[in-house]
C-alpha cells in the first residue's frame, strides 16, 4: 500500500522517462541504494506536484467488489459528517489559538492513501486539497522506516507548507485508522495556530526574507506514539515558538477531537464492516471527481482569462502579475497560470504550488459547487499548468511566510472567472457573484500580555471580508473570509481579557469603501487599535492593495478601493482621552485629516508593516476591504442609492457623480425625472468620451510597463511564456525579459540601503553645491 | 436563438454575433473579442475611488495610484451601458476575457432544447430567478420611438 514514485503515474507534470530504461531488477537495486543512502527526505516532487486522487489500491478494489449499497454509503457519509462537525466544535470551543475560536480549522477523514473523503461542514475548505500530501509522505517514508513506523494510536504533526499545508501557521494532527495491521484510513484535525516562531510574531511574517525566517519547519513527525504525547518533541516545538502554552494546549485539543472522530469510525466499522467502510471512503472520493467532470461538461466550451496585479512585496511597492487562463473543452478544464511573475527570493509573498492549488479548491467547493462533499476529488480532474519558480509555484529556497499573497490570488482567479464561465449555463449550483474581497486586512500582534505571557497572533477581523455583490442583491458587509463561509469576527471584550490592546474603533463602516455597481459589494469596516498596560508590544500588517485595487467588479461594476495603513506615533491616546473625553471621537478620516493631537507623528503607508514597536497609546488604523460591485452603476435603483447616502455609506459626491441620482436634501426623496435625465446625459457623456476599441488600443497600449514601475510577469496575454522582471544587479533596478528559466534570480535590495544610498548622494550633491569639504570614510 | 452570456451581452447563435442585451448593438463576431465593438475610456482611478484621507498630506489615501492602476471602462456605443470595467496597469493590453466555442455552444443548446433567454437565471434560490431576455424586445414592443440613450431605467 505504500506509495512509491514507480507506482504513482501522474496525469500531468514532468515525467522522468529515464526510469523507463531500467529493468525491474535494476529498478529494485536503484531503489534500495537510494533508500539506504538518501541524505535528507525533503519535500518529494512526486507527491507535492500532484493533486489528483490516487488510483484504487488492490484492497480498495477488493472492498468495492463486495458490492456497493448507495444508501448505506450515504448513511456512512452522514455519520462521518456528524462526527467531523462534532470534532470541529470541540476544536472551536477548546482551542487556545485565536484562529480556532473563529473557525479557522478543519477536521477530516481520509482514505488510506490520503485523499480527503469528507471534511467538516464548517471550517476551511482549502484543507481538502492539501492534506493528502503529508499523508502520502508519511506512507512513503515512515511506514516502513524502522525508526518511525506507523502504529495504532500514533499521531503525526506538521506545519511546513512545503510538505503540503495551506500555510505555515497551520498545524496538523494526522492519525491512522488501523485494522488487522493494515492502514485502512486516516483521520485528522488541523488548526490555524498562528504563532510559529517566525521572524515576526503571529505566524505570517511579512518581513520574512529566507525560508528560515518563516519559522517552524516541521516535516511530518510522530508527535504522538501509541496514544502518548512525546515530551521530547513537544518540548522542541514549544521551544521553537513564542507561545509554548498554545503549542501544548492545541496539540491536546487536536488529539481530543481526533479521538472523537475515531470513536465514530470504530463504531461504524463495527456496524458495517471494514470492507464497506473502506469502499464508502473510496467511492465518495471517486463520485466527487466524476460529478466534477460532469459539471465541467455543463459549462460552455471556451477560454476565460483573468489577470491580477499585486502591488506589494509587503516591504516595497511593485507590480507582480498573477495570470490565469481557464479553458473548458468538454469535460476537461485546464487552469493555466503561465505568465505569472517569478518568485522573489527574499520576500515573503511566494506560495508553494500545493498551497496555491488548495485555494483553487476553496473556490470550487465554496463558490462554484458548494453542495459537493469536501473532497480531494473536487480539484482532482482539473488540470493545472504552472511554471516552477513563479511566485504561485515557489521553489524550495523561496520564503513563503506570507504565501497567502499568491495563494489567495489562486482563489480569486477561479472565483472571479466563474461568473463568466457559468453565466450562460442553464444549470447552476451557486449564484452569479462578483469578486469576494481577497486580502488580509488585519492586525497581527505580539509581545508580553498584561498577564505576563509571551504571545503572537492575529485579530479575528481578518474574517470580516466584504462579500462580492450578487447579480440580484448587494454584497454583505464584513460577512466572511474567502476561506471560511461561517467564520466569526470574535468578541472584542473577550480578546481584551487576553491581549494588552484596545480596539478604540471597531466595526465602523468607512464611507465610500465600496465596490460600486448596480448592486454594490459588501463594505469593510475600520479598526483603530492602541496598546495599553504592556512592557513590550507591537503590531504588523501583511496586506497588499494600497496602490492597485485588490479585486475588480463584475460586468461593469467597479472593484474595491485601495487601503492605507495610518499611524499616529508619539502620542498616548489614553492620556489625551482622559484629559478631554471629546477626543474619543476617533476615525481614520478625522484623525489623519485634522491631526488633532499635538506632537503626533501622522503617517500613511502601504499595508506591509513589519513588526512595529507600539508604545502605549500610539494609534494604528486600517480598514477592512470591500467586495466587488456588479453591473452598471447607472442601473442601480435610486432608492438604494439614497438609502446608502442617508446611512453615510456613500458620499453625496458618489451619489450624484457616480450613480447619477438627484434627491431632495434633508428628506432624501429621489427626484425621479431629474434622475432619469441625469443618467441619460451620463450615458451620452460616456459615448462622447469613449474611443473605438482599436483606436484606443493604438494609443493606450505600450510595448512594456512604464519605465519606473517595478514590474514582474507577462505583458498582455499573447506571449505569456515571456516575462518581464525587475532585476537588481547593483542598487539600481534594471528591466530584464525572457522565459522564466532564463531570468536571473530576483532579489530586492533592502529598502533602507536604497534610502541611505539616495540620502548619501544628496548629501554629496549639497556638499559640492556649497563647497563643503568632508572626508567620507567607509 | 440568443444566449445570455453576461449581464449585458447576448450571443445570437443564428447570426453568430455579440449583441447588446439592452439595445441590440452588434459588437462583432461571436467567435472573437466583444471588446472590439465597444467604446473605451481610460479612467483615472481616483475619480472612482475618492480619497478618504487628504492626498495633499499623504501618499496612501484609499485612492488607487494612477501610475500603477487605470480603470478601462467599456461602453456600448449605442446605449452607453458600461458592460465591463477592467483594472489594469497603465499601457497593459486590455484582456481578451472571453472566447467561446460557438459550435459547441450551439450543440449544447440544441441538445437542451430550451430557449436560453427563458431558462438562464442567476442560480439557485427564488430571488435568483430573473428575466435575462433581450431588453430591446420589450422596449421596442412598448415604445417604438424610444431612443437607446434614454432608456436608462431598463428594468
Amino acid at each position: 500500500m505504500t506509495l512509491t514514485t514507480d507506482e504513482f503515474v501522474p496525469t500531468s507534470g514532468n515525467d522522468d522517462d529515464a526510469t523507463q530504461l531500467l529493468t525491474d531488477q535494476e529498478q529494485q537495486w536503484v531503489d534500495k541504494f537510494m533508500d539506504e543512502t538518501t541524505l535528507f527526505l525533503g519535500p518529494d516532487p512526486a507527491i507535492m506536484r500532484h493533486h489528483e486522487i490516487m488510483p484504487r489500491t488492490a484492497y480498495e478494489e477488493e472492498c468495492i467488489a463486495q458490492g456497493i449499497d448507495p444508501l448505506e454509503i450515504d448513511r456512512i457519509r452522514k455519520r462521518l459528517a456528524g462526527a467531523l462537525d462534532e470534532a470541529f466544535e470541540m476544536c472551536e470551543s477548546m482551542g487556545a489559538a485565536p484562529g480556532a475560536k473563529w473557525a479557522d480549522l478543519s477536521c477530516a477523514v481520509y482514505t488510506a492513501e490520503g485523499d480527503v473523503t469528507y471534511l467538516s461542514n464548517r471550517g476551511v475548505i482549502a484543507f481538502s486539497a492539501v492534506l493528502h500530501h503529508p499523508i502520502r509522505y508519511i506512507m512513503k517514508n515512515w511506514k516502513d522506516e524502522p525508526t518511525v513506523g506507523i502504529n495504532e494510536g500514533d499521531g503525526f504533526f506538521h506545519n511546513d507548507s512545503r510538505f503540503g499545508m495551506v500555510h505555515n501557521t497551520d498545524q496538523s494532527m494526522l492519525v491512522p485508522v488501523i485494522r488487522g495491521g493494515i492502514i485502512i484510513a486516516w483521520v485528522g484535525a488541523t488548526i490555524h495556530e498562528g504563532e510559529n516562531g517566525a521572524c515576526e510574531p503571529g505566524g505570517m511574517p511579512s518581513g520574512s526574507e529566507t525560508p528560515f525566517d518563516d519559522g517552524l519547519r516541521a516535516s511530518p513527525i510522530k508527535i504522538v506514539e501509541r496514544g502518548h504525547l512525546r515530551r521530547d518533541l513537544l518540548t522542541f516545538l514549544q521551544h521553537s515558538t513564542r507561545d509554548p502554552k498554545l503549542m501544548l494546549a492545541d496539540i491536546k485539543v487536536k488529539m481530543g477531537a481526533v479521538k472523537r472522530i475515531m470513536d465514530t469510525v470504530d463504531r461504524l466499522i463495527d456496524e458495517v464492516g471494514q470492507e464497506t467502510f473502506v469502499a464508502s471512503l473510496r467511492v465518495t472520493v471517486e463520485d466527487v471527481e466524476t460529478e466534477v467532470r460532469r459539471r465541467i461538461g455543463e459549462l460552455p466550451d471556451g477560454t476565460v482569462t483573468f489577470n491580477q496585479f499585486v502591488d506589494s512585496t509587503l516591504k516595497e511597492n511593485i507590480l507582480i502579475k498573477f495570470a490565469c487562463k481557464i479553458t473548458i473543452k468538454g469535460e476537461r478544464m485546464i487552469v493555466d497560470l503561465t505568465g505569472t511573475g517569478p518568485e522573489i527570493l527574499n520576500r515573503a509573498i511566494n506560495s508553494p504550488l500545493a498551497s496555491t492549488k488548495s485555494f483553487m479548491a476553496q473556490a470550487i467547493l465554496s463558490y462554484w459547487w458548494p453542495d459537493l462533499p469536501r473532497s480531494t476529488g473536487a480539484l482532482s480532474p482539473i488540470e493545472v499548468i504552472t511554471e516552477e519558480h513563479s511566485w504561485a509555484d515557489a521553489g524550495y529556497d523561496a520564503p513563503v511566510g506570507q504565501s497567502l499573497q499568491a495563494s489567495f490570488r489562486g482563489f480569486s482567479a477561479l472565483q472571479t472567472a466563474f461568473a463568466k464561465m457559468q453565466f450562460s449555463s442553464p444549470q447552476k449550483y451557486s449564484n452569479v457573484v462578483a469578486p469576494w474581497f481577497n486580502q488580509i486586512n488585519d492586525f497581527l500582534w505580539g509581545g508580553t500580555t498584561q498577564n505576563g505571557e509571551q504571545v503572537g497572533n492575529l485579530c479575528a477581523d481578518l474574517n470580516g471580508m466584504g462579500g462580492g455583490a450578487k447579480a440580484f442583491r448587494d454584497g454583505e458587509d464584513a460577512v466572511a473570509p474567502l476561506f471560511c463561509a461561517m467564520a466569526d469576527i470574535g468578541e472584542q471584550e473577550v480578546m481584551e481579557e487576553e491581549v494588552p490592546f484596545l480596539q478604540l474603533v471597531s466595526k465602523r463602516l468607512v464611507r465610500d469603501n465600496q465596490g460600486f455597481g448596480k448592486f454594490r459589494g459588501g463594505m469593510g469596516y475600520e479598526m483603530i487599535v492602541a496598546s495599553r498596560g504592556t512592557p513590550s508590544w507591537g503590531f504588523m500588517t501583511v496586506t497588499s492593495g494600497s496602490k492597485f485595487s485588490s479585486v475588480p467588479g463584475m460586468f461593469g461594476g467597479y472593484g474595491c478601493p485601495v487601503y492605507p495603513l495610518a499611524m499616529v506615533k508619539n502620542v498616548n491616546i489614553y492620556d489625551i482621552i482622559q484629559k478631554d473625553p471629546s477626543q474619543f471621537n476617533l476615525s481614520m478620516e478625522r484623525v489623519m485629516n485634522e491631526q488633532p493631537f499635538e506632537g503626533g507623528d501622522y503617517q500613511s503607508a502601504h499595508m506591509g508593516l513589519q513588526f512595529d514597536v507600539a508604545k502605549e497609546g500610539e494609534l494604528y488604523m486600517i480598514a477592512q476591504g470591500a467586495g466587488g460591485g456588479y453591473g452598471d452603476v447607472l442601473e442601480r435603483d435610486p432608492e438604494l442609492v439614497v438609502t446608502d447616502l442617508e446611512l453615510d455609506r456613500i458620499s453625496a459626491h458618489t451619489a450624484s457623480t457616480m450613480y447619477g441620482v438627484v434627491w431632495e436634501p434633508g428628506t432624501y426623496v429621489v427626484h425621479e425625472d431629474q434622475t432619469v435625465a441625469l443618467r441619460a446625459q451620463m450615458r451620452r457623456d460616456r459615448i462622447s468620451r469613449g474611443t473605438p476599441y482599436k483606436e484606443f488600443v493604438k494609443n493606450f497600449v505600450k510595448e512594456e510597463p512604464p519605465a519606473d514601475l517595478l514590474y514582474f510577469g507577462s505583458w498582455g496575454q499573447d506571449d505569456d511564456e515571456n516575462l518581464i522582471a525587475t532585476h537588481w544587479g547593483g542598487l539600481e533596478p534594471e528591466r530584464v525579459k525572457g522565459r522564466l528559466e532564463d531570468l536571473p534570480l530576483i532579489m530586492v535590495p533592502d529598502r533602507r540601503v536604497l534610502k541611505i544610498s539616495k540620502l548619501e548622494a544628496r548629501v554629496r550633491e549639497l556638499e559640492e553645491k556649497y563647497g563643503e569639504v568632508v572626508e567620507h570614510k567607509s | 436563438m440568443r444566449v445570455p452570456m453576461t449581464e449585458y451581452l447576448l450571443i445570437d447563435l443564428d447570426t453568430e454575433r455579440w449583441i447588446c442585451r439592452v439595445c441590440a448593438h452588434d459588437f462583432g463576431d461571436a467567435r472573437g473579442n466583444y471588446k472590439e465593438g465597444t467604446l473605451v475610456y481610460d479612467r483615472d482611478p481616483r475619480e472612482i475611488h475618492p480619497p478618504v484621507i487628504d492626498p495633499e498630506k499623504y501618499e496612501f489615501t484609499f485612492s488607487p495610484d494612477p501610475t500603477f492602476c487605470r480603470i478601462l471602462e467599456f461602453y456600448c456605443p449605442t446605449c452607453g451601458t458600461q458592460i465591463e470595467a477592467e483594472y489594469l496597469p497603465p499601457g497593459h493590453p486590455p484582456t481578451v476575457d472571453m472566447l467561446w466555442d460557438i459550435d459547441s455552444l450551439r450543440e449544447k443548446w440544441e441538445a437542451h432544447g430550451g430557449n436560453p433567454e427563458e431558462v438562464v437565471n442567476y442560480g439557485p434560490g427564488e430571488n435568483a430567478e430573473t428575466d435575462l431576455s433581450a431588453r430591446f424586445d420589450s422596449v421596442s414592443a412598448h415604445s417604438h420611438s424610444h431612443s437607446h440613450a434614454d432608456h436608462t431605467e431598463g428594468h
